[in-house]
């Protein structure tokens, strides 16, 4: 059997050092050489300044979630040392004490000189990242070459001269470190042999992935963080898939474009986090009233107000399912990870376009901005179904866009089509889509678009229960906790404690009888949320009647991390 | 032929005299006179008297929210540019509520047509006061008389270079439907506020006071090409209030600026992505 390796990785600086660059190029060399790889991103606020670090867990098996310890830490600044030196287990630190002053003498401390050889070699210090890179690999003894392809790719875009300079600059730090510290890293970090299909992605790229496989081709959004990146990614493969990306002048233009283009036939999507989902809310009703498709990515940072602007929280559940007067159905879905939000995203345009209902993706800081290591996407799962006429079916036809069906769900015909007119409205209407009062009508209208939710629960999937069917404690939890979640069972399980995990990730409407069965089985639960009043365990509650008897909450917009989970346990003394 | 018939809808509830029967026929007539089809056109409206237009219309519809018809339009337009798509509101609608988009739909220009149904005053909610008002107007809300400066919608959109900038009256619907019809031809954002007597809650702005003031732009000493002069024209209000194209240019509408639109119609173009694209951007993550 081969060993567990499983080392973690900080990389600690201010913004404007390139730590996403160093970031991003570690994991991609060491996921080229078939490890495994999770990345967090910790960040500020701000531009330029401030401390952040990115923190990167390599193993060469699958791996889930964040862990505290950590093993190998390249401090570019002086608070990586005040904050990140505690952290270290049996670790190395690449510091360069020309730049930052470390009071302590230790054999962990390896000194390269970043800003000296970035200026001698790239002939400026901003390659001072790329040499610590280059000095990180050489003191494990990893492949140079995975690294220079990797630094090719990534710096491609910018030039030869770019690539020439950063790949120098990588190399001396490489054998800078080997040179002077041979044999002296106590970490062992290889490339597996086998070649491998898998991706590094994070969870933003995922959802816009997964929209351009569902087949978007329009989105509006106002940037935010930590929605953004969706927008980005969309926008930068728009042209060839012949996507529209339109960055709307507010949230409620955003939205309101995006109706207009699903009424008008296409799949759209709009991108937003907390506040600017607030001034979407009204238009979330228009959709809900003129029965037409759109999905929202809904990705969640800490409020209320500006909040924690660049954190993560689960604040945003009950105000998405509440949100906008009146009723009438709306889906909410909460995606695991990056492959789920890929595959999630696709389910999401057909919910929409199959029930005409707004339906929500539900992401937050921590998953957008995390890189998963995922097997390929298989695009053979995805399967488009727009639920739109026929023109057979339209032929003769007095077509009427709100008609009265079994199902609640109107056929749906698009504007411009000879032979028919698609008529809507946002004030209460009848089958012809004019305003209409009546009391029959109302009731009749609400009822059919109730209806349609009803309909929609029954197909609504199941959350997975990891670890035994049945234990005396079970792990309640939703979305994006599922990594850590899932590793506090691993941790646990090895030690002996009887334990099981049911995570959610189709939200709304859930399958009431079919959930009650699992719940039924369940005695002592904990339900853990990323928020400060246990929002799902409320809906729970309110859906299902069904009471958790614990809860952890964590809403200091920092995500959990597996040993946090376990911990908190302990102190219940449930286990 | 199509004809004015064929654009008909249903019973109308706005009050009788109201200048609204006056713009729901420039805007059929103008139709019928550019040969659209009902199913060739999208009307896009907002939440106001003026709102109900599309009720009274037989044609694509989509009744928006207050404030929300040049966002919708701007989507439907950009999914299917084969629309002729215009857009109703009300001056509280359009230059209040919906200001932001009203600006920005401007500077995006989209080739869609907003018709502005100015009667100066809030209609639907009784009797407040618009951003267009006028100084002094008294109602309930604004016991003292209104103080805030009105806003002026066609220097607005000279001043963001809106392509075409036009006002009617709605007690002249030649006139008014073909206004109407150059603004539907001209492509990208045109604008045609109208001037539209609430007979019931503007008791300042009447029938009468719009008839004694306002004179048509004449094609022999008006030219709308030159922007300044047009700023000038616009400025004027009061004894004199001129009808016409104030401003007109032209340049690339937003759909121009989609290259995604190049293959036809969004809206028309097969759903399914292409798997070749698809999975090379797969192994850009691997
Ligand atoms: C978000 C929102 N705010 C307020 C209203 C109430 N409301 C409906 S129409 C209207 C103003 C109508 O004035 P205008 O747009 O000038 O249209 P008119 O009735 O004069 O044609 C208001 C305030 C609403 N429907 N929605
Ligand atoms: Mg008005």
């Amino acid at each position: 059997m081969i060993d567990t390796v499983d080392v973690g990785i900080k990389i600690g600086g201010a913004a404007g050092q390139g730590i996403q660059t160093i970031g991003a190029v570690l994991s991609k060399t060491f996921q080229r050489g078939g490890l495994y790889v999770f990345g967090v991103q910790h960040y500020y606020s701000r531009v330029r300044g401030g401390h952040n670090f990115f923190y990167a867990r390599i193993s060469n098996k699958p791996i889930y979630a964040m862990r505290e310890r950590v093993n190998l830490l390249i401090a570019l600044d002086h608070a990586s040392i005040d904050e990140h030196l505690g952290e270290l287990e049996r670790g190395v630190v690449v510091v360069d004490r020309d730049s930052v002053k470390v009071d302590s003498e230790s054999e962990s401390l390896f000194h390269v000189p970043l800003k000296s050889i970035a200026d001698d070699v790239g002939g400026s210090q901003l390659y001072a990242n790329t040499v610590a890179t280059g000095a990180v690999l050489g003191l494990l003894c990893y492949p140079f070459d995975i690294l220079s392809d990797v630094l090719s790719q990534t710096f491609k875009k910018k030039g030869d001269a770019v690539v020439e300079k950063n790949i120098a600059s990588a190399r001396a730090g490489y054998d800078y470190a080997q040179k002077n510290f041979p044999g002296r890293c106590p970490i062992m970090l290889e490339p597996v042999e086998k070649p491998n299909s898998r991706m590094l992605i994070t969870g933003n790229e995922a959802v816009g992935l997964g929209a351009l496989a569902a087949g978007l081709k329009f989105l509006s959004a106002y940037p935010m963080t930590p929605s953004t990146g969706v927008m980005n990614y969309v926008a930068s493969k728009a042209d060839s898939l012949g996507v529209v990306v339109e960055q709307a002048e507010d949230e409620i233009s955003a939205i309101t474009m995006a109706v207009g283009a699903s009424f008008a036939g296409v799949r759209s999507m709009t991108t937003t986090s907390g506040g600017g989902f607030s001034l979407m809310v009204e238009a979330l009703g228009l959709a809900g009233m003129t029965e037409t498709p759109i999905v929202i990515f809904l990705c969640q940072r800490p409020g209320p107000a500006t909040g924690l602007p660049t954190m993560t929280e689960q604040g945003d559940l009950e105000f998405a399912l509440h949100a906008a007067q009146g009723e009438f159905p709306r889906c909410v879905l909460a995606p695991k990870t990056a492959d789920d939000a890929f595959y999630i995203t696709s389910k999401a345009f057909n919910i929409a376009d199959k029930y005409q209902i707004p339906v929500f993706i539900l992401s937050d800081q921590y998953l957008a901005d995390s890189v998963f290591t995922c097997e390929r996407f298989d695009l053979d799962q995805i399967k488009i179904e727009r639920y739109l006429m026929k023109d057979a079916e339209l032929e003769g036809a007095d077509y009427m866009r709100y008609k009265f069906t079994k199902s609640g769900i109107s056929p749906r015909a698009l504007p411009g089509t000879a032979g028919v007119l698609v008529v809507a409205d946002s004030d209460e209407h009848d089958e012809a889509g004019h305003i209409n009062e009546s009391v029959e009508n109302r009731v009749a209208m609400s009822d059919k678009r109730m209806g349609k939710l009803s309909l929609l629960r029954k197909e609504m999937s199941l959350p997975a229960v990891y670890g035994p069917a049945h234990a005396p404690l079970t792990l309640i939890g939703w979305g994006s906790t599922y990594g850590p979640l899932k590793e506090a069972v691993d941790i646990l399980k090895a030690e002996g404690v009887d334990v099981n995990l049911i995570s959610f990730n189709e939200i709304y409407p859930l399958p009431i009888k079919k959930i009650n069965k699992i719940l039924e089985r369940a005695e002592k639960t904990v339900s853990i949320e990323n928020n400060a009043t246990g929002q799902f365990a409320r809906v729970l509650k309110a859906e299902l009647g069904f009471t958790v008897s614990h809860s952890i909450l964590k809403y200091d917009g920092r995500p959990f991390t597996p040993e946090y989970i376990v911990r908190e346990l302990s102190k219940m003394v449930v286990v | 032929m199509v004809s004015v018939d064929d654009f008909r809808g249903g019973e109308t509830a706005w009050c009788p005299g109201c200048g609204n029967f006056g713009v729901l026929m420039a805007v059929k007539t103008a139709l019928v006179k550019l040969g659209k089809m009902p199913h060739e056109v999208l009307l896009v409206s907002g939440i106001g008297q003026s709102g109900k237009l599309p009720h009274y219309m037989k044609c694509n519809t989509f009744n928006s929210l207050h404030g929300r018809t040049i966002p919708p339009a701007t989507g439907a337009k950009a999914a299917n540019h084969g629309l002729t798509v215009l857009a109703v509101g009300g001056d509280g609608d359009t230059y209040g509520e919906g200001g932001n988009h009203f600006i920005h739909g401007i500077r995006r220009n989209p080739d869609i047509t907003m018709i502005v149904h100015n009667n100066q005053i809030y209609g639907l909610t009784k009797g407040q006061a618009s951003p267009t008002s006028d100084l002094g107007m008294k109602t309930k809300v604004q016991s003292h008389g209104v103080f805030e400066t009105p806003l002026n919608p066609l220097a607005l959109a000279i001043s963001l270079d809106c392509g075409f900038v036009s006002r009617g009256f709605s007690g002249d619907i030649n006139h008014l439907s073909s206004l109407i019809a150059k603004a539907i031809k001209h492509k990208g954002f045109s604008l045609v506020d109208m001037l539209q007597p609430c007979v019931i809650f503007n008791r300042l702005n009447t029938f009468k006071w719009y008839k004694e003031r306002v004179y048509k732009l004449s094609d022999s000493d008006y030219s709308p090409d030159d922007r300044t002069a047009a700023f000038e024209k616009s400025l004027e209000w009061g004894d004199k209030i001129p009808l016409g194209v104030f401003y007109e240019r032209s340049g690339p509408s937003f759909e121009d600026n989609l290259p995604a639109l190049a293959d036809g119609a969004l809206a028309k173009q097969i759903n399914h992505p292409d798997a070749g694209t698809l999975n090379k951007l797969i192994e850009m993550f691997m």
